[in-house]
Formats: C-alpha cells, sequence, structure tokens
C-alpha cells in the first residue's frame, strides 16, 4: 500500500478553469468517438478472413516494406538536411526551410502530381531517365517510396532541428575546448544529444508513411503486389465490400496504436 | 603544460568595441572584473578560439605558441585552452565518469587510461563518488565539480573559468570557491578567472583587470585593487574591505596579534588568511560601544567620500594603533554622516558583526604589500565620485 502512495506524483494544486474541459471534452470525443464507431462496425466473425485474404496481406507487406525503406531515407537524407538548416550559414536559409516544411501543409495529391510532372515520362527529370537509362519511376514501388518519402521528410526533419536548437552549440563548443575534433565531437555529442528527437521523428514519418494516401495515388497508381498500399486498398474494397474496408481500417488503427505507444515516451523525454 | 599567456585582443562590433592587452605569468591567476557587458566574455570566447578578433593587430600567444594573430588562427580543440562556464554543461548522455574521459579519449588514449585518469580527478575533486551517475542525477554544485574535473582532465595550457561559482546556491559556492582555489592553486594552473565577485577575486586570483566599456580601467595585486578601488565600478562591486592576518580559531590574528572574528571553513590554524566583509556591514560609533559585536576596531576618520546614496568614510590608524585598520571603509548613510558630525580626523569605532566577516585561506606567496603608515591614506581626492 505504501508502494503505491509513495509512487503516485503530488497532485496539481491548481485547479484547471472549468470551462476549458467542455470544448475539451467535445475534441477528445471528436477523435477517439469515430475509432470506436469502427470497431462496432467490424464483423468479428469474418475478420480473420478478410484480413488473411490474399490482397489484404499483400497490401499489409508493400506498405510495412515502403514505409520502412521511406523512413531509411528519410533520416539518411533528412538527418543531414536538419543539421544544415539548424547550423548552416547560407543566406536564404529562412526560404530554404519554408520550402523544406512544404509537404507538411500541401494536399498530398497535389505533392503525387507535382512528383509525376518532375519524374514523369514527359517530366523535366523524368524524361531524361528514360532517355539516358530507359529508367521509368511512375507508378512503380519505387513510386510508393518516393511519394512517402516526399510527405514524411519534413516530420523528421523538424523534429531533429528542433532537437539540434534546443541543444544549441554549446556542448559542442565545450566538446572543441577539451580537445575534441569536429567531426569526433559529432560522433560522441551532437548525434547522441539528438537522437531522441531523430527517433519521434522517425516514428511519426513511418506513421506518415504508412498513412500515405494521396500522394501515392497520383503519383504511383493503385497496382496490387506493386503500388496497392493499405490506405489504397481500404479505398478501393470500400466500393464493394465495406466489411473488408472496415477491417482493414482497423489493421490501421492498431498499427498506429502501437506506433504511438512505442514513439510517446521517447518524444516525451527530450533533452533534459 | 601549463602555460603562460600573452594577448591583445580587439573586436568591434556595432555600438562596442573590445581593446585589450593581457599577459599572465605561467601559473599565475589572473581575475577580470567588470559589469555586464564590458566584454569579458567576449575576451574569453578570442583566448579559447571560439570567436576570431576582428582587428589583425590582435594576438593570442599561450606559452611560445602563437594561438591567434592576422592570418593564424588556431581553433580551440588544438589550443589546450579548456573551459569552466557559469553552467557545468555536462554532456548529458554521458556518466559524470565519461564525461571526465571526454578529454583524453578525444585526443586518443585508450578509454582505460582516459578512465583511470578520469577516476583520479574526480577524487581531486571529492566527487569519487558520483562517477557512475548521469548528469541529471547530480545536484548544481556536483555538475560543477565534475565539469572542473573534466576541464582539467584535458590538460589545458590556460584554463578559463567564467563566472563558475555565479549559477550555484548560497550553500553550494562556498564549497566550490574552496575547491577551486585548493585544485587550481595547488596544481599551479594558469588561469583567467571572470567574475562579479569581488570575494572570488580574492580568494582565486593573483592579480585583477577590471575592465568596464571594452577597456581595462584598473589592474593591480588582487588585494590592492579590492581593498583600494580607484575607478567607480571597481569602487561599487568590489570595495571590501580586508585583514590579512593568519588562521586562528574563531577568525583571524593579525600580525600584531589582535583576533578578528568571523566565520571560515576549510582553514588551518596558522596558515596564512584573510578575512573580508563588506563597507555596507560596518557600523560606527563615536563613543566605544557596548554589546554583542565581536569585532570594535579603532580608527581615526581619513575620508569621507561620497559613495552613490551611501557614504563612503575611510579609515586610518590611530597613533600607536593597529596599523591594518588603516584603508578599511564603512558605508553610512548621509543623515548618519550628519548626526555623528564626521569630520577627517575624528577618532571613532568601527564595529563589524562576527556573522559579516568572512575568513579566507590567503592567496600563496606573500600577501599583497598594504600601505605603510607613512604611505598616503585614501583621501577625498582619490575619490572615485569627487564631489
Amino acid at each position: 500500500m505504501t508502494d503505491t502512495t509513495s509512487r503516485r506524483r503530488a497532485t496539481q494544486a491548481v485547479a484547471l478553469p472549468t470551462l476549458l474541459w467542455v470544448p475539451a471534452a467535445v475534441g477528445f470525443a471528436l477523435i477517439a468517438l469515430p475509432v470506436v464507431g469502427l470497431a462496432l462496425r467490424v464483423d468479428w466473425a469474418r475478420l480473420p478472413e478478410l484480413l488473411l485474404s490474399e490482397a489484404a496481406l499483400s497490401a499489409l507487406r508493400l506498405s510495412l516494406i515502403t514505409a520502412a525503406i521511406s523512413t531509411a531515407l528519410c533520416i539518411l537524407l533528412g538527418g543531414p538536411l536538419a543539421v544544415v538548416l539548424a547550423r548552416g550559414r547560407l543566406p536564404g536559409m529562412r526560404f530554404l526551410r519554408s520550402i523544406v516544411l512544404l509537404p507538411l501543409v500541401l494536399p498530398p495529391v497535389v505533392g503525387g502530381l507535382a512528383l509525376l510532372f518532375l519524374l514523369g515520362r514527359r517530366g523535366l527529370v523524368g524524361a531524361q531517365l528514360d532517355l539516358w537509362f530507359g529508367i521509368t519511376i511512375p507508378f512503380t514501388t519505387a513510386a510508393v517510396v518516393l511519394a512517402q518519402t516526399f510527405v514524411a521528410l519534413p516530420f523528421l526533419v523538424v523534429s531533429v532541428e528542433g532537437a539540434l536548437r534546443t541543444a544549441g552549440q554549446r556542448y559542442e563548443a565545450v566538446a572543441a575546448t577539451l580537445g575534441a575534433a569536429p567531426g569526433y565531437a559529432f560522433r560522441r555529442v551532437t548525434v547522441p544529444l539528438v537522437l531522441p528527437g531523430l527517433l519521434s521523428g522517425a516514428i511519426l514519418g513511418f506513421a506518415r508513411c504508412l498513412g500515405e494516401f494521396g500522394a501515392t495515388i497520383a503519383f504511383a497508381g493503385s497496382l496490387e503486389g506493386a503500388t496497392r498500399t493499405l490506405p489504397l486498398l481500404v479505398y478501393l474494397e470500400r466500393e464493394t465490400d465495406v466489411d473488408a474496408a472496415v477491417a482493414l481500417s482497423l489493421l490501421l488503427v492498431v498499427v498506429a496504436v502501437i506506433v504511438i505507444a512505442v514513439a510517446r515516451p521517447r518524444s516525451g523525454e527530450g533533452l533534459a | 603544460m601549463t602555460a603562460g599567456v600573452d594577448a591583445r585582443v580587439v573586436v568591434s562590433r556595432p555600438g562596442f568595441e573590445l581593446d585589450v592587452r593581457l599577459s599572465v605569468e605561467p601559473g599565475e591567476v589572473l581575475a577580470v572584473l567588470g559589469p555586464n557587458g564590458a566584454g569579458k566574455s567576449t575576451l574569453l570566447s578570442v583566448l579559447a578560439g571560439l570567436l576570431r578578433p576582428t582587428d589583425p593587430g590582435s594576438h593570442v600567444r599561450l606559452g611560445d605558441r602563437t594561438v591567434t594573430a592576422a592570418g593564424v588562427h588556431v581553433p580551440p580543440h588544438r589550443r589546450g585552452v579548456g573551459l569552466l562556464a557559469q553552467q557545468a554543461l555536462l554532456f548529458p548522455h554521458l556518466s559524470a565518469l565519461a564525461n571526465v574521459a571526454f578529454g583524453p579519449r578525444s585526443r586518443g588514449r585508450p578509454r582505460r587510461e582516459a578512465e583511470a585518469t578520469a577516476r583520479d580527478l574526480l577524487a581531486a575533486v571529492d566527487a569519487a563518488e558520483l562517477a557512475d551517475r548521469r548528469p541529471a542525477q547530480l545536484s548544481g554544485g556536483q555538475q560543477q565539480r565534475v565539469a572542473l574535473a573534466r576541464a582539467l582532465a584535458a590538460e589545458p595550457g590556460l584554463l578559463l573559468l567564467d563566472e563558475p561559482l555565479a549559477a550555484l546556491d548560497v550553500d553550494a559556492a562556498p564549497a566550490m570557491r574552496s575547491l577551486l582555489r585548493r585544485v587550481i592553486r595547488g596544481s599551479g594552473q594558469t588561469a583567467v578567472l571572470v567574475t562579479h565577485s569581488a570575494l572570488d577575486a580574492v580568494v582565486l586570483s593573483d592579480r585583477v583587470v577590471v575592465l568596464t566599456a571594452g577597456r581595462i580601467v584598473e589592474q593591480g595585486p588582487t588585494r590592492e585593487v579590492v581593498a583600494h578601488p580607484r575607478s567607480p565600478f571597481t569602487a561599487r562591486i568590489a570595495g571590501l574591505d580586508l585583514v590579512p592576518g593568519t588562521a586562528c580559531p574563531g577568525g583571524l590574528r593579525t600580525a600584531d596579534g589582535q583576533v578578528v572574528s568571523g566565520r571560515g571553513a576549510a582553514l588551518v590554524e596558522g596558515e596564512p588568511a584573510v578575512a573580508v566583509f563588506p563597507p555596507s556591514a560596518v557600523a560606527v560609533y563615536a563613543a566605544a560601544p557596548q554589546g554583542s559585536p565581536r569585532n570594535v576596531l579603532a580608527v581615526r576618520l581619513a575620508a569621507v567620500e561620497p559613495h552613490g546614496d551611501v557614504v563612503r568614510l575611510r579609515a586610518a590608524a590611530r597613533p600607536g594603533g593597529p596599523s591594518w585598520v588603516d584603508g578599511l571603509a564603512a558605508d553610512v548613510t548621509p543623515a548618519a554622516v550628519a548626526d555623528l558630525a564626521l569630520e577627517p580626523g575624528a577618532d571613532l569605532w568601527f564595529v563589524v558583526k562576527a556573522t559579516e566577516v568572512g575568513v579566507h585561506a590567503a592567496t600563496a606567496g606573500v600577501p599583497a604589500a598594504r600601505h605603510g603608515p607613512s604611505a598616503p591614506i585614501v583621501s577625498l581626492s582619490r575619490s572615485p565620485t569627487p564631489p
């Protein structure tokens, strides 16, 4: 008994204004109730059959693989990009930063179209790729990965850049006065300091990749086994088999909950 | 390893210019006093190599190495200049031991060897038992001790101390001050100490330069400058009363055998010490007072100096009385001056409660020369703000 009471945090002494509770409750209900509605609509008897259908398994596999590759790309490209944005001294850095944030505010379907006009057969770069290497990107799995990376990259950049700014350059300066060369200080000080931010950014990015719909359908289409990820399959099944769509939706909800559960403690920790 | 410093630092920014020439002997501790914005931190940044001076006439020499000059800029990690700042800035992801071992490790020393060095240094700063803790598990004072060990582990030729006590609470600061004194003075480490506190300067440094608006306005042996400030700024923040002597139970014994009662920590009886109290702690009586204060000093009034919104009284020795009261200051209100009908030459009693007197180990070596009986006493003409 004493153990549980001693572990309990001190209760907050200052009460919240009563008026806040009403909109807060409505906001919470708006997020939570639809999920409940979804769960109630599930045909539990047919669930295993629906989830284990070949189309569902194929879409799930494709979603997980492409999201993993996209997240790795986000780390490889977004990490250094964040360092440059946080520490680099280039003219017009603010302008560059707002460009990087564009996918956050842009409708994903617009992003998909933009990718298509860049990398499509007649696109700015796509035409050259086709002409010189015979490479076609649109409507392939590579297109799925690119679309997901496009929409998820800012999540990682924002998260890592924030961690870098919070840490500041004081620790690097201290490391230098202790005799650490810049490369050593980056490895032993900077990277460990931003690791929590990198992890939470990567997990958020992974979740964003899993849910990607608009950019994917515009740039990669909906080809079973190649570009039809789970969200695309949900949309497709909604027309023909609502039970299947609901079951797959539930699967996405479960994956999302797992991602949040994994990501939360880390992002809350931050930099002490 | 420890090196002398010779530097001329000129940094110009809009609305600010720092132009300082200074030198520090090997093993000497130089205190830099000055108000906020005087350029103290800029000066340290240039010495550490974190900032390049704007004027090509600037130079920094450490021992026989030129690390800053026109066309020369040795980066911070190759200078051998350590830094202990106000914030400990321990690497939060490393244990105390790994923090201290960081310097040796970054210069390629094997882990085992670096950790052995780190353990020795943690023991030297009384933090051996903290080796495995993370910085978040340490108090502010403990963090600063570990940070000191970390700075020393890199074996700096020059150690920069940037207000190392300013962020500590009142309980932790005195312990850290004596630790700094023991470690820095004990190892003969060359150091530059930036501080707001005259007490830090008295306890830790041999010499003081006073920086105001980017220029050195005053410099000299620490006790000389602190006891007899010449610039208005020094008079305001320093202007401490100092009495040299040797440590004794309950306080300090002066050369003529009188005991000044005060409070001190970690003092060895018979060792050189200095009693320190602010002039504002001195009460002034026209007749010998009765009461609990332990320290009643018979003085003759030498000078009356306006000092902000108070009046500073300067004492001289009475004929046949102890000479060490010469130059002591007391701050009183203008009304008190009128009530006591003070004028130079009057016989007064300076009274200081023992609780206001700090007794500190004195800087090693010969105590700074004080004004002898024949030396000119502080007079109105040397007042920082002439009436």
